[in-house]
């Protein structure tokens, strides 16, 4: 819950925080450090001074901080946890479902467990899937197209076996389909994160939401056209959303694009922890207001209403949270580190 | 190198040539953004240079541009007599400083990751997209100086060179728009129309608010690489504490790299 300087209170769905362990013991292979040290450079870059932390507590964080800094220290009613496997780059995985769960056991309340699948794990994929919906009843799955997997350095959406995967979990009911399209790792160049294969993917799948993570970043106008055209499209703020502290104007400039052609509704925010952390991101986005020569040419504002939408409201509607019963239930519970 | 030598003109004439070398993906002079680690030059005139990327992965085909214009540019220079490019700390490094040093195309060099694309095509889609951000900086500057879209829409390449900017980024950018204007050959003479789209077309005051439109999201998406790295534009000394370990991604953006040697 973020309270807003006049009192009002806001409702926070994190919709992209992680639980990983980025950790040398973890690490498979140099792939690994770099890596984890290419978030830490985003950690570092992007935050304010007094938000950064240790490389070692990077690395690896305990359920303990993640929950403090989530949801005592920081805003968040729900947060969406996000699986994002690497087992080319990390012994036991960088944030499986397994590590994932262990909190969502401890605090059933505040977090949604998304998993994830590898369509060029074939048939083994599909099996995965199903174990994933039973075991942990997914709502959402994370995928990463530019994962590596042996020989090969990325996937795309539109690929026969993303094809069956996509439809076992539209059959299935797992509805959200979080898409990293963002920054690039490797390669840099069109193919890892280039967004047009969502296009395909939307169309044929009319049941499933497309959330792309990042927003595309560096592709936002590929993004745009897309999210503009498909019903199903939703935008991610993650990385996108910190420039408001290191280039206010140049979010200025991104949010404008993104409410112009995509519209208030169809935008998610979420925090990308533990690269940053919900509290700062929160607080200065809502008091943040769109350079007025920005705004004037787009035509668009950010609004209150708009960014209670964008803050919680919209990825409440894709994951199905009753939001006044969810506060009640909340309020009920209050935030308090359980014993180990 | 030693500190006597960062004066001589040899060296001043190599990172004059370096200047020209751009980052493909982020239409910045390579010197500029601090990628440029040292430069030697033996006593028999050969020039050895070695540069370095801010991440591991930066993409191989631009690490690739990047070291092949170094070759073209600091080649250029009369008196050189033989040029070395290291690439270090990058996934690709050795492949790269073998491929670069003998002449060997990148498609041979990397044969195994056919995903890379084809060089040329995009060598090709990064000049575009440099040209369209130049073009949008200096029509940005018109408009802050008063000019309308009748007015731009009819600017000649002749009007467009009595044009002065105060502020030094345009100026800058108006000469590096106009050198990419000829190099493609979409406007030459003085009475060539100023503002043709990459495909030729002219700017008309119909086009302009989408040409506008085009030209901001080629630069929201450019400016989102370069914000991450733009740490090092700061070219001025630093001491750089680093014990025993090559610099990182982090080092980059904490400017804590050594900039390059400021001649003069």
């Amino acid at each position: 819950m973020y309270k807003t300087p006049d009192g009002k209170e806001i409702f926070v769905v994190d919709g992209h925080v992680h639980f990983w362990d980025g950790s040398p013991e973890n690490q498979r292979n140099i792939h690994g450090k770099q890596f984890i040290d290419c978030f830490y450079a985003y950690h570092t870059n992007l935050s304010p001074p007094e938000q950064r932390w240790e490389k070692s507590k990077f690395e690896k964080y305990s359920m303990d901080d993640l929950y403090q800094d989530l949801f005592i220290d920081g805003p968040d009613d729900v947060a969406i946890v996000q699986s994002t496997y690497l087992n080319d780059f990390y012994k036991n995985g960088f944030n499986t479902i397994e590590r994932n769960a262990t909190v969502a056991k401890r605090y059933p309340e505040r977090f949604i467990v998304n998993g994830a699948f590898d369509p060029r794990d074939g048939e083994a994929a599909l099996e995965y899937i199903h174990y994933q919906k039973e075991t942990y009843d997914v709502q959402g799955m994370k995928l990463y197209t530019a994962e590596w997997h042996g020989d090969s350095k990325g996937y795309k959406l539109s690929d026969p076996w993303t094809y069956k995967c996509l439809e076992l979990c539209e059959k299935l009911g797992i509805r959200n389909m979080h898409v990293h399209k963002g920054p690039t790792i490797i390669p840099l160049n069109m193919d890892g994160f280039d967004v047009r294969d969502v296009d395909y993917a939307a169309t044929d799948f009319q049941g499933l939401n497309f959330i792309i993570e990042h927003c595309g970043l560096p592709r936002l106008d590929d993004f745009c056209w897309i999210a503009t055209q498909e019903t199903n499209v939703y935008g991610g703020l993650a990385v996108a959303l910190p420039f408001i502290h290191a280039r206010p104007r140049y979010f200025g400039e991104v949010i404008a694009e993104l409410l112009f052609w995509i519209g208030p509704d169809k935008i998610l925010f979420g925090s990308d922890y533990a690269i940053w952390t919900p509290k700062w991101l929160v607080e200065k986005f809502w008091n943040y207001q769109i350079p007025e020569d920005i705004a004037q040419e787009r035509g668009v504002q950010l609004t209150d209403e708009i960014k209670e939408k964008i803050l919680g409201l919209n990825a409440a509607r894709l994951y199905n949270i009753d939001v006044a019963a969810k506060k009640a239930r909340l309020a009920e519970s209050p935030v308090t580190i359980a014993a180990e | 190198m030693q500190e006597g030598e960062r004066n001589s003109p040899r060296l001043r004439d190599v990172w004059g040539r370096l200047d020209q070398v751009t980052d493909p993906e982020l239409d910045e002079p390579i010197t500029d953004m601090g990628f440029v680690e040292t430069v030697a030059i033996s006593d028999s005139n050969e020039v050895k240079v070695s540069f370095r990327l801010p991440t591991f992965w930066c993409s191989p085909n631009f690490a690739f541009l990047m070291a092949e214009g170094i070759r073209k540019e600091v080649g250029a220079l009369p008196w050189v007599t033989g040029i070395e490019v290291r690439l270090h700390d990058h996934m690709c490094a050795e492949e790269m400083n073998e491929a670069v040093n003998t002449g060997r195309s990148f498609s041979d060099a990397f044969a195994l990751l056919p995903e890379l694309g084809d060089l040329d095509e995009v060598k090709e889609k990064f000049e575009g997209k440099a040209f369209q951000r130049r073009q949008e900086s200096v029509l940005l500057g018109l408009r802050e100086q008063g000019f309308t879209p009748e007015q731009v829409a009819a600017m000649t390449l002749g009007q467009l060179d009595l044009v002065t900017f105060d502020d030094p980024a345009t100026a800058r950018q108006q000469g590096r728009y106009r050198a990419l204007l000829t190099a493609r050959a979409l406007a030459k003479a003085p009475d060539d129309h100023a503002f043709p789209a990459l495909d030729g077309a002219p700017l008309t005051v119909a086009s302009y608010p989408v040409r506008m439109e085009q030209l901001r999201a080629v630069r929201i998406n450019m400016e989102f690489g370069g914000a991450l790295c733009r740490g090092l534009k700061q070219s001025r000394y630093k001491e750089v504490v680093r014990v025993g370990e090559e610099p990182t991604l982090v080092d980059f953006l904490e400017d804590r790299v050594p900039p390059r040697p400021k001649p003069g």
